[in-house]
């Protein structure tokens, strides 16, 4: 039985909190994932700003809500979508096709190619890694270098692929500011020795406890956070990475040498996400997917029967795209009742 | 006299005046040129290169051949022009010196033949003359047909854009345009009168002979000579004087002068030599991509001439050299473009703080090459570290010069008019370079190699890492494979363009894989939009033009794109996800192990 009431792509934080809500309310849904698990970028966080809350136990705290009604593929990538008639759409993956009377887009994000930015040197120099690395050293409970050192200084570098007009992103990917601090604390607790900077242009608190976290790191944990981008990395003999930056704040260039180097690397439209919405015609200038309107019709699209939520739209929390997934829920029950 | 009437005095006056203004003009400039253009256009005068600059005169003023070759259509409109008045002057004044039986009859006598001819008069070849004079005529007149079309339908000759002119301009052009049909009616209308005329002139004149032609002739000769005399007149202020510079300049050139870094008579004489024909219009990058259409070289050219170029104009450029390379005329519109960048000298001081005061250690051991980055290099990381790979591959020892403290080779603050800050910043890489005796520079970045090679005069060998890694594999001091993916290459305009290395890098490509052709290639190559040396464009426009480069390189589906410069690679880059190297890097890649 290939028919349900409610396909839904992509089993991240917003799919499966929509799925949970669909599932209640006796819709028979299906999940389409193309990673082994559902869950979608929640299993490679450990803990999540600004409570560090688990992101496991939340990941399980969500599938235990799940019921029967609910269905889960996963391994299974879309191949393509058609809206068969009216009230029908149609699915294909590599194994088969699936029909339903409403879709929901849940298709997320994938973090911005840190190679683009080659002044960097991710992915020439081995000690130069993205913010998605560092939080997985976190989870091991275990952080050093390529080489097995145990790092003496990290500098984090700010808005890598976000708030940058030569790569075309214009916009702010809104986790990376305080996903420093809440990694930079982190680290400092698994390494009470290391020295910790942080480059930034301007840092975006922009939620409750944020700025109470970003005051703790700086008391309590001793990071130095310095305004200003770094304009070139070179390794050094020994593998450390050598930075070359200006303190905007007091006008002077300064030269660091570190020994991990992390890049925190913005948010970008999936693959899968800049597919549906060139498919659709529902894609704004960055290749995200575009509501019906911002403020009362943020689920719906111009196309009848489809519906977005979560990041596939724009950056957002965790908590967002939560809410935004129940909201979602919401929006295709008035949908399918009326119809 | 026999051959004189009132009528002849405007052409007359008009003639005299403008030969007394281009003398002016001409000994201004010549002598306005600075010493070293001077002494090097006097050593040449007399060599085998006059001869070759009377030739080139020929080819270029009378039959326009680079016009030609660019479009066929506006080349011939050219050569109407251009070498059938030449003709109706010569073959006029031999026609007059056998009628009149000596070369020193009045001047004006082959201009206004038809009218004081005394048919009783008969010499040898005059049936010919006649005919051949109306060929001529119909020669010329062919052309003006297609420049009328031309000014109101320039897309048919495949030109997108024409260019907008002076009302002095359009005055000399309405007077050029009535030249030759009032020449035509004169001609006719005494042909009717006397029987005198050709196989056009004598048709047209019977066809008039209805007319009271006794009265009309007069005034049609009348206004033929006003025709000739308004258009001497305003000639040598409107882009019609580029009819005698372009000559003037054919020849300087060829005695070797060239573009200083100021202004001198020789810029005037290249301002004064372009006749704004508009085809740097079409070439142009910011142009056909962002819509800028009032800074290309011919209003530049035009605003300097006139005294009215402002900073946004001088300033919004790439310095690409589309331009240059389509010119007709072959005018350095760049060079002066950066002259007239030039800019007062303010503080140098903030500029060179982050020079280092100490010298760094010398160099001890022997080395063979010094191996120069560049600024640009430094934050495209993955070139200096191929370059390093592809070093110890072939076992050169080398001195990186730039590996801590960077010194700007100073051709970004050149293009920008700072010519003392770019000065200071090479005697510090010169003092730095000569401090080792290594002989061969290598540096990775086109903008740098165009530095060392003509602004430093180093008695060193210079190369760019294309030219000395093709140097390598065909010496055999590096073996590579030769991998199956397919590349497509970039030209960059400082090291295509700048410095005409085309064959190095593509000898190197097709070593190392299967190199595909893209339709702008070579001098045709299109900008990356990133070049440092405009400070006006707004980053939308610089995409948009570097999305035209990508569209042209990505069109066959190459597997990797590949540039050899740094600011192109990052362009490139920051465009698409698509792959792209810079030549150093490929080959590092396929080294034979």
């Amino acid at each position: 039985m290939n028919h349900f009431d409610v396909i839904i792509i992509g089993g991240g934080p917003a799919g499966m909190q929509a799925a949970i809500r669909l599932g209640n309310f006796n819709y028979k849904t299906l999940i389409i994932e193309k990673e082994k698990s559902i869950g979608g970028k929640l299993t490679q966080w450990d803990k999540l700003f600004p409570d560090f809350y688990s992101a496991e136990e939340l990941l399980q705290n969500l599938t235990r809500q799940l019921n029967e009604n609910v269905s889960i593929l996963t391994e299974q990538e879309v191949k393509d979508i058609e809206n068969t008639s009216e009230n029908e759409w149609t699915v294909k993956t590599a194994d088969g096709q699936y029909s339903s009377k409403a879709l929901l887009i849940a298709s997320g994000y994938d973090f911005f190619n840190a190679k683009r930015k080659e002044e960097f040197g991710y992915g020439i120099y081995p000690n130069v890694i993205t913010s998605v690395e560092l939080e997985a050293m976190i989870k091991n409970g275990k952080i050093t270098t390529l080489d097995g050192r145990i790092p003496q200084k990290i500098a984090y570098l700010q808005c890598v692929g976000s708030r940058d007009e030569k790569v075309g992103n214009h916009y702010c990917s809104i986790n990376c500011c305080i996903c420093a601090v809440k990694q930079s604390i982190e680290v400092k607790e698994l390494l009470p020795d290391v020295e910790q900077y942080c480059f930034y242009m301007d840092l975006r608190m922009a939620g409750q406890h944020y700025e109470e976290l970003y005051r703790t790191s700086q008391e309590k944990y001793h990071v130095q956070f310095i305004r200003g981008r770094i304009s070139e990395a070179a390794s050094t003999f020994d593998n450390r990475i050598q930075i070359k930056a200006e303190n905007t704040l007091l006008s002077t260039p300064l030269k660091l040498t570190v020994d991990l180097f992390v890049l925190m690397v913005g948010m970008e439209a999936s693959e899968t996400t800049r597919f549906i919405s060139q498919k659709f015609n529902i894609s704004n200038e960055y290749g995200f997917l575009q509501s019906k309107q911002r403020y009362c019709s943020d689920n719906e699209t111009e196309i009848k029967g489809l519906f977005l939520a979560g990041t596939c739209k724009r950056p957002m929390t965790i908590p967002k795209s939560l809410k935004d997934g129940d909201a979602a829920a919401n929006a295709i029950f008035d949908y399918l009742k009326n119809r | 006299m026999n051959n004189f009437h009132p009528f002849v005095l405007p052409f007359t006056i008009g003639t005299v005046v403008l030969f007394i203004i281009l003398f002016a003009l001409f000994v201004k400039w010549l002598l306005q040129m600075d010493k070293t253009q001077k002494t090097t256009a006097l050593k040449n005068i007399i060599s085998f290169k006059t001869l070759k600059a009377v030739w080139e005169a020929v080819r270029e003023c009378l039959f326009h051949r680079n016009i030609f070759r660019t479009n066929p259509v506006l080349g011939y409109m050219h050569l109407s022009f251009a070498f059938g008045w030449f003709l109706l002057i010569v073959i006029g004044k031999i026609e007059t010196t056998f009628y009149s039986g000596t070369f020193w009859d009045e001047f004006w006598l082959a201009i206004f033949f038809r009218f004081f001819e005394d048919t009783s008069v008969t010499f040898s070849g005059s049936e010919l003359f006649t005919q051949l004079m109306d060929a001529c005529l119909l020669f010329v007149l062919s052309g003006i047909v297609l420049a009328v079309i031309k000014r109101f339908y320039s897309k048919i000759y495949g030109m997108k854009k024409t260019t907008k002119h002076t009302i002095v301009d359009k005055i000399a052009l309405t007077s050029l345009w009535c030249i030759f049909p009032l020449r035509l009616l004169a001609e006719s209308a005494t042909a009717g009168i006397k029987h005198n005329g050709g196989f056009l002139t004598q048709s047209l004149g019977n066809l008039l002979v209805g007319l009271p032609l006794e009265h009309i002739t007069l005034p049609l000769w009348w206004m033929y000579s006003i025709a000739l005399c308004l258009f001497f007149l305003f000639m040598p202020f409107t882009r019609y004087m580029h009819i005698f510079t372009e000559m003037l300049l054919v020849f300087l050139r060829k005695w070797g002068v060239t573009e200083n870094n100021q202004k001198t008579g020789y810029t005037n004489i290249e301002l004064n030599a372009c006749s704004r024909c508009g085809i740097c219009i079409d070439v142009c990058p910011l142009n056909t991509e962002a819509g800028i259409n009032n800074v290309q070289s011919v209003y530049f050219i035009k605003n300097t001439r006139y005294g009215t170029l402002t900073k946004e104009i001088a300033d919004n450029c790439l310095m690409c050299g589309r331009c240059v390379q389509a010119c007709p005329v072959g005018i350095e519109s760049t060079l002066i473009r950066q002259i007239m960048r030039k800019k007062e000298c303010f503080n140098n001081k903030d500029y060179y703080q982050y020079i280092p005061d100490k010298e760094e250690k010398q160099i001890s051991e022997e080395k063979e090459v010094i191996y120069f980055a560049g600024c640009m290099s430094h934050i495209t990381v993955s070139i200096p570290e191929a370059m390093k790979h592809i070093f110890a591959a072939a076992n050169v020892k080398y001195w990186y010069m730039d590996e801590n403290e960077t010194i700007c080779c100073g051709r970004p603050l050149m293009q920008q008019g700072l010519d003392k800050q770019a000065e200071t910043l090479r005697q510090k890489n010169t003092e730095k370079i000569l401090s080792s005796s290594i002989r061969t520079l290598v540096t990775s970045c086109p903008i740098c190699y165009k530095s060392f090679t003509e602004e430093y005069h180093l008695p060193i060998e210079v190369l760019h890492h294309t030219q000395y890694i093709d140097r390598l594999i065909r010496q055999g001091r590096i073996k590579v494979n030769r991998s199956d993916i397919k590349v497509t290459y970039h030209d960059p305009c400082e090291l295509g363009r700048g410095c005409k290395i085309y064959e190095e890098p593509r000898h190197v490509l097709h070593a190392v894989a299967e190199l595909m052709n893209v339709k702008m290639e070579k001098e045709n190559s299109l900008c990356c939009g990133y070049n440092l040396a405009n400070t006006q464009l707004e980053l939308e426009d610089q995409m948009k033009i570097r999305n035209a480069a990508i569209n042209n390189l990505t069109a066959p589906k190459p597997d990797t794109v590949i540039t050899s410069c740094p600011m192109c690679k990052r362009a490139l880059q920051h465009g698409i996800n698509v792959n792209i190297k810079d030549i150093a890097e490929i080959v590092d890649e396929n080294i034979a192990k």
